[in-house]
């Protein structure tokens, strides 16, 4: 019996189109957050390694909600800004980012998953990673939380 | 009158939809983009308020560059070309992140070997940080005994004819790309 579930499990991980409900990737800086940092409470917002998926969810947007202008990944945003980056080319993006303890960003864009095996290996890769977003989040390194300087390398 | 108020806003609208379909990153909403007051390859005092009018890319990088800005200035250089009749309706400006070596003459002498419509920006070390902090652009000098290079912000930005910081086109773009968002930006009255 468990040897059919898995087998039914991974017939539809294989089998079934990918769909997103958004093409959006979002990520806000809340209202707050450099009074946050400010006080001492290490905040990061954008993790240092993000997977987009060519055709499902290629679209990376930015928000500043915060009261101040931030280094939000590879540009500076103005309070109630938002930044909008589309991909079409699936490739490796490395974003040198100073609010990262590692001094980089990276943006993994992977081709449209076209057949079974593909299927299969972006929901495996997608449900690790939803499980590691919902791990309690790393802290920035004391001397980045205020510094508004960024940069992209790629 | 009141009658052309809706014609008005449907045309206004109709602009800003091309916009959100650029291929660079696009900011919402755009603000102005900072004003630039050093010495440009050209003799003069480097304005943006010059090009208002144009289509302006804004670009960060040096002359010693090995890789990033080469690519980067032959990309726009096609970009131009492409543009055709447009092309005088596009001005690359490029500020130099290396104050010690790039003087004017030397960003002049090699932006030319691009396209000699390009136009640099130089001065010293404290006015070129005060640009880069407004633009959120960094250069991390690395130095190699006596020699050094620079890690710096790849991208370009797009600021449009009234002088709005548009869009973000990352490193690794086509000249066709280019073209694509320096017509639509165009095409907005």
């Amino acid at each position: 019996m468990p040897v059919a579930i898995l087998f039914a499990v991974t017939a539809w991980a294989a089998f079934a189109p990918i769909e997103a409900a958004s093409r959006e990737k979002v990520f806000e800086i809340p209202k707050g957050t450099w009074a946050r940092r400010m006080s001492g409470d290490p905040v990061e917002i954008l993790p240092d390694h993000i997977r987009l998926t060519l055709g499902v969810q290629d679209v990376l947007l930015l928000r500043n909600l915060d009261d101040v202008p931030q280094i939000f990944g590879p540009t500076l945003m103005m309070p109630g800004q938002s930044f909008r980056l589309p991909f079409a080319s699936a490739a490796r993006y490395d974003f040198a980012c100073t609010a990262h303890a590692s001094g980089q960003m990276t943006i993994v864009v992977d081709p449209f998953p076209a057949n079974p095996w593909q299927r299969l290996r972006w929901r495996v890769l997608n449900w690790l990673e939803q499980r590691a977003a919902a791990r309690p989040t790393a802290t920035s390194s004391p001397e980045n939380r205020s510094e508004p300087a960024a940069a992209v390398e790629q | 009158m009141m009658r052309f108020i809706p014609l008005l806003c449907l045309l206004l609208a109709a602009a800003r939809v091309d916009a959100e379909n650029l291929i660079a990153g696009v900011f919402d909403p755009p603000r102005d983009a900072p004003e630039l007051s050093i010495p440009g390859t050209h003799g003069k005092e480097l304005k943006l308020a010059d090009y208002r009018g144009k289509v302006v890319i804004l670009g960060f990088g040096f002359t010693s560059c090995p890789d990033v800005c080469p690519t980067t200035l032959a990309v726009l250089a096609q970009a131009g070309k492409k543009l055709g009749e447009l092309a005088d309706q596009l001005q690359v400006v490029y500020i130099t992140v290396d104050p010690q070596t790039d003087t004017a003459e030397r960003m002049r002498k090699y932006l030319a070997t691009f396209d000699p419509t390009f136009v640099g920006g130089t001065g010293t070390a404290e006015q070129l940080e005060a640009v880069r902090k407004q633009y959120g652009i960094i250069a991390d000098k690395k130095e190699f005994g006596s020699k050094y290079t620079y890690a710096h912000s790849s991208y370009t930005y797009l600021i449009d004819r009234a002088g709005k910081l548009r869009a973000l086109m990352p490193y690794g773009h086509k000249p066709d790309d280019y073209v694509h968002d320096v017509r639509l930006l165009l095409s907005e009255r």
